[in-house]
C-alpha cells in the first residue's frame, strides 16, 4: 500500500479563503499518525473552490473544495483514516468524476505543471518531478548557442505581454560584449487583475530559479536578480527558501554541477510603483533610483543593470524554459496557432462563476475560456465585456467573444494579451466607470517624466469624471480621441503609450453608453452615483425601518409599519438601504 | 520641512549605525536602506534620513526623491493596523469603491490618514493578487475577502476589540 498524503492549498489565495485554521485542525486530527504526510502546496488554480484539501491514497487522488474546520473532520475520519471517499464537495478526482474535472481536462499545464502539486518549500519534491534536469542537461551537454536556439525554435514569446521572441532576446544579450552580465526576472506584477506570477512564485519557485540559471548559461551571465513586489510576502519567503536550497544542492553558486558555470541569485524587493514593470524603469529601481524609464536604445541587452548587458523576462516566461529544454522545442510549439506558440496562463476574475488561474493552449477562443473553463457569468446575468491587458489593455465586447487568444488577434481588437489578466464584466458594469478607473490608475502611477502622460491623462480623467457626473458634452468624445492619439505618440514608455487603450476600446465598442451619459444623463448600468437614484416602492415596503436604521446620513424617513421615503438630496448612494431591505422594496433607477 | 522631534546624536547612532554598516560600500542600495529605516522607525523619519545621508554620502534630497516615488514608503508614522483596501480591477467591478467609502466613513478618516486613537491607518493599494476573492482588504498581514461594506466594518471592529 502506498503512503497516504494529505495536501492543503496554502497559496495566499488559499490562506485568504481560510486555509490556516483548516491546516491547524488537520494537524491536530492527524497528530497520532506519523505515517500520513501533510503537505502544504501552492495554488492549483481553482481559487473559487478554496480552501482545498486533497487526499492521495492507494494511487488515487481526491480533492475537496470549500473545506471548513468542521468538514475537514469528516474528511479525516471517513476518508483519510476510514478509506471511504466522501461524495460531497468532491472537486477533482483522478478517476475523472469530480465536478471540476472537465474544466481541468481542457487545460494544458506547462507553466503551472507543479503548482498545487508540490510543496514549494521542499526542493526534493521539485526534483522528483524532473526538476533541475534541464539545467543539468544544459550545463553538461549544450553550448550557449544551442540553448538560445532551442528557446528561439520553440516559439516562446515574452509572457509579460509584449510578446517579443524570448530566444532572440537571449541571443542579443549573448552577443553583447561584457565581462559581467545580468539575468533579471520581472516579478513586479503590478497589473490589477492579474495574479499568475504570484501563484507561480509561491507555488513553484524552483521553476523560476531553474529558468533563470538556464538563461544565465545561454547569455553568459553569472548574476541573477528577481525583482519581486513587496506586496507578495509569501512569494518572497518561498523564493528565499528555494534559493537557499538550490545553493545547498549545487544548482546555484560556483561551478554548478562541476561544469565551470557559476550563477548566483538574489531577490530585490520592489517598493510599489507600477511603472517599474517597464524594463528600463525596473533597471533604475534595481539601481536604487526612482523608477523612471529612459529612452531606448541602448536596449538592456547592451546596457542594463549598472550599465552591464542584461536580459529581462517575466516570471511566466522563465517558468516555461526548463520544460522546453527537457521536452524539446518541437513539443512546445505543438501547442498554439500562428506566431503564438505554447500555452498562456490567464487569471480569471470579476463577474465570473469560477474565478482562478487557468492555462490553455494559445488560440483557444475567449468564449471557451470564459464559458467552458470559467463557468460563465454568475447570477444569470448577461456578459458585457472582458478586460484584457490591464491599464495597457482594453475591453473586448460580446461580438468579439470568438477571438482566439493569441498575441496578434487580441491586438487587433484594441486590447493586448498583457500578462494575462481577464476581468469579466456583466451588465451591471458601467464602461465609462471602467475607463475612468484605469485612467485614474495610470494617472496615479505615471512617473511624471513626459508631459503627455502626466498632464494628458489628467485631462482625460477630468473629462471622464465630468461624463460620469452627467455633465459631459458631445464634443467630449472627439476631445478624448484627440488626447488619446497625442498621449500614444508623445509618451516615452509603454505606460503612457498604452494608457489611452481602455478609453479607446470603450469608445469603439460602447459608444452608446457614452452617449447615454452625455445626452440622456443616464447610466444604463446604474453605477455612476450622480446619475442614479434610490427609490422605495410604497407597495412593497412593509415599514420595518431597517433601511432608515442602516442609512449613514439619515436620508430615509417614515413611520413604523408605513411606507418609507428616501430624500434624494441627502442620499449619498451608498446602497446600504437596498442591501438591508428584507422585501426587496428598494431599487435603483 | 522642519523636524518635530530632536533625538540626541547618541540615540541616532545607536539606532542607525547598524543599518549604515549593512550597506556601506554597496551600490544600488537606496531602496533597501530606506526600507530598513522605515522598519526601525515605523516610517521614513526625516532626522534618520539626514543622519544616514551624511554617513553614506548620498544626498538627502536623493533619498527623499526615492522615498516619495514609491508607494511603500511613508513619511508619517502609521497606526497599529494598516488597512490596505484593494482597488484592483476585479475588486473595482465587485464593488470595492463602496467598501472603501464605508470604511472611510466609519473610521472618520480619508485615505492615507490614521485614526486619532492610532489604531488604524487607511490605504488604497493597486492590486493584492487575490482577485478571485474580490473585493479584498488586508489588515496587517491578514487578507479578508468577499467583502461587503457591513462585513468590512465587522472585521475592523474585531481588530479594534483586540486592541
Amino acid at each position: 500500500m502506498s503512503q497516504t498524503i494529505v495536501k492543503i492549498g496554502m497559496g495566499s489565495c488559499g490562506i485568504a479563503a481560510g486555509a490556516r485554521p483548516v491546516e491547524a485542525k488537520l494537524r491536530t486530527l492527524l497528530e497520532g499518525h506519523p505515517e500520513i504526510e501533510i503537505r502544504k502546496v501552492g495554488c492549483i488554480g481553482l481559487c473559487f473552490q478554496e480552501p482545498l484539501v486533497e487526499v492521495e491514497m492507494d494511487g488515487k487522488s481526491t480533492m475537496y473544495g470549500h473545506v471548513t474546520e468542521e468538514s475537514v473532520e469528516d474528511i479525516v475520519k471517513e476518508h483519510v483514516l476510514g478509506g471511504k471517499r466522501l461524495d460531497q464537495a468532491l472537486v477533482l478526482d483522478s478517476d475523472g468524476s469530480g465536478m471540476e474535472n472537465p474544466r481541468m481536462d481542457k487545460q494544458v499545464r506547462i507553466v503551472l505543471r507543479n503548482c498545487g502539486i508540490i510543496d514549494p518549500e521542499k526542493i526534493d519534491e521539485y526534483i522528483e518531478r524532473e526538476g533541475y534536469d534541464a539545467l543539468k542537461k544544459v550545463v553538461s551537454s549544450m553550448t550557449s548557442e544551442q540553448v538560445y536556439t532551442e528557446v528561439l525554435d520553440s516559439g516562446l514569446r515574452g509572457r509579460g505581454g509584449a510578446g517579443f521572441p524570448t530566444g532572440l532576446k537571449w541571443k542579443f544579450a549573448n552577443l553583447s560584449k561584457g565581462d559581467e552580465k545580468y539575468v533579471v526576472c520581472n516579478a513586479d506584477e503590478g497589473d490589477p487583475g492579474a495574479f499568475m506570477d504570484r501563484s507561480v512564485l509561491e507555488g513553484d519557485p524552483h521553476a523560476i530559479i531553474e529558468g533563470m540559471a538556464i538563461c544565465g548559461y545561454a547569455i553568459g551571465a553569472n548574476h541573477g536578480i528577481i525583482y519581486c513586489r513587496a506586496e507578495y510576502p509569501l512569494a518572497i519567503k518561498n523564493l528565499n527558501i528555494a534559493i537557499e536550497q538550490a545553493k545547498e544542492r549545487g544548482f546555484l553558486g560556483d561551478d554548478i554541477m562541476g561544469s565551470g558555470f557559476s550563477f548566483d541569485l538574489k531577490i530585490k524587493e520592489g517598493a510599489g510603483a507600477f511603472v517599474c514593470g517597464e524594463e528600463t524603469a525596473l533597471i533604475a529601481s534595481i539601481e536604487g533610483k526612482r523608477g523612471m524609464p529612459r529612452p531606448r536604445p541602448p536596449f538592456p541587452a547592451q546596457s542594463g543593470v549598472f550599465g552591464k548587458p542584461t536580459n529581462i523576462n517575466n516570471v511566466e516566461t522563465y517558468a516555461n524554459v526548463a520544460w522546453i529544454i527537457r521536452n524539446g522545442s518541437k513539443e512546445f510549439s505543438k501547442y498554439g496557432i500562428g506566431k503564438s506558440r505554447g500555452t498562456k496562463v490567464f487569471a480569471l476574475a470579476g463577474k465570473i462563476a469560477k474565478g482562478g488561474l487557468v492555462e490553455v493552449p494559445m488560440g483557444m477562443p475567449i468564449r471557451e475560456v470564459i464559458y467552458d473553463i470559467g463557468g460563465g457569468i454568475p447570477d444569470g446575468k448577461e456578459f458585457k465585456a472582458v478586460q484584457m491587458g490591464g491599464p495597457s489593455g482594453g475591453c473586448i465586447p460580446k461580438e468579439l467573444l470568438d477571438t482566439p487568444v493569441d498575441y496578434e488577434s487580441i491586438n487587433a481588437t484594441g486590447a493586448i494579451m498583457g500578462s494575462g489578466g481577464m476581468v469579466v464584466m456583466d451588465e451591471g458594469t458601467c464602461m465609462i466607470d471602467v475607463a475612468r478607473f484605469f485612467l485614474s490608475f495610470v494617472q496615479n502611477e505615471s512617473c511624471g517624466k513626459c508631459p503627455f502622460c502626466r498632464i494628458g491623462t489628467k485631462r482625460m480623467l477630468e473629462i471622464l469624471d465630468r461624463i460620469t457626473k452627467g455633465e459631459g458634452k458631445e464634443s467630449d468624445i472627439d476631445l478624448l480621441l484627440e488626447l488619446c492619439h497625442q498621449i500614444k505618440d508623445g509618451s516615452l514608455c509603454g505606460l503612457g503609450q498604452t494608457a489611452p487603450n481602455p478609453v479607446l476600446t470603450t469608445i469603439k465598442y460602447f459608444k452608446d453608453e457614452y452617449m447615454a451619459h452625455i445626452v440622456d444623463h443616464r447610466c444604463p448600468a446604474t453605477v455612476c452615483p450622480s446619475l442614479i437614484h434610490y427609490v422605495i416602492d410604497p407597495e412593497k415596503c412593509i415599514g420595518c425601518t431597517k433601511c432608515a436604521k442602516n442609512c449613514p446620513v439619515d436620508a430615509i424617513s417614515g413611520e413604523i409599519k408605513k411606507p418609507h421615503v428616501i430624500d434624494d438630496t441627502i442620499c449619498i448612494r451608498c446602497g446600504k438601504c437596498k442591501v438591508s431591505c428584507p422585501v426587496g422594496a428598494i431599487s435603483v433607477e | 520641512m522642519s523636524s518635530t522631534t530632536t533625538a540626541s546624536s547618541n540615540e541616532l547612532s545607536q539606532r542607525l549605525d547598524p543599518i549604515v554598516q549593512r550597506y556601506q560600500g554597496k551600490k544600488g542600495i537606496t531602496i533597501p536602506l530606506l526600507a530598513d529605516i522605515q522598519k526601525e522607525y515605523g516610517y521614513v523619519a526625516e532626522e534618520a534620513v539626514t543622519y544616514v545621508s551624511k554617513k553614506m554620502d548620498i544626498s538627502a534630497s536623493e533619498m527623499f526623491g526615492v522615498a516619495t516615488f514609491y508607494a511603500m514608503f511613508r513619511l508619517q508614522p502609521e497606526g497599529k493596523y494598516v488597512i490596505r483596501i484593494c482597488r484592483g480591477t476585479a475588486c473595482h467591478v465587485q464593488g470595492s469603491a463602496s467598501v472603501a467609502e464605508e470604511v472611510a466613513r466609519h473610521l472618520g478618516i480619508e485615505e492615507g490618514e490614521t485614526t486619532e486613537d492610532g489604531i488604524f491607518t487607511l490605504q488604497h493599494v493597486a492590486c493584492l493578487g487575490c482577485c478571485s476573492l474580490a473585493p479584498v482588504m488586508m489588515v496587517g498581514d491578514n487578507v479578508h475577502g468577499l467583502l461587503t461594506p457591513p462585513k468590512s466594518i465587522e472585521i475592523l471592529e474585531d481588530y479594534r476589540k483586540k486592541g
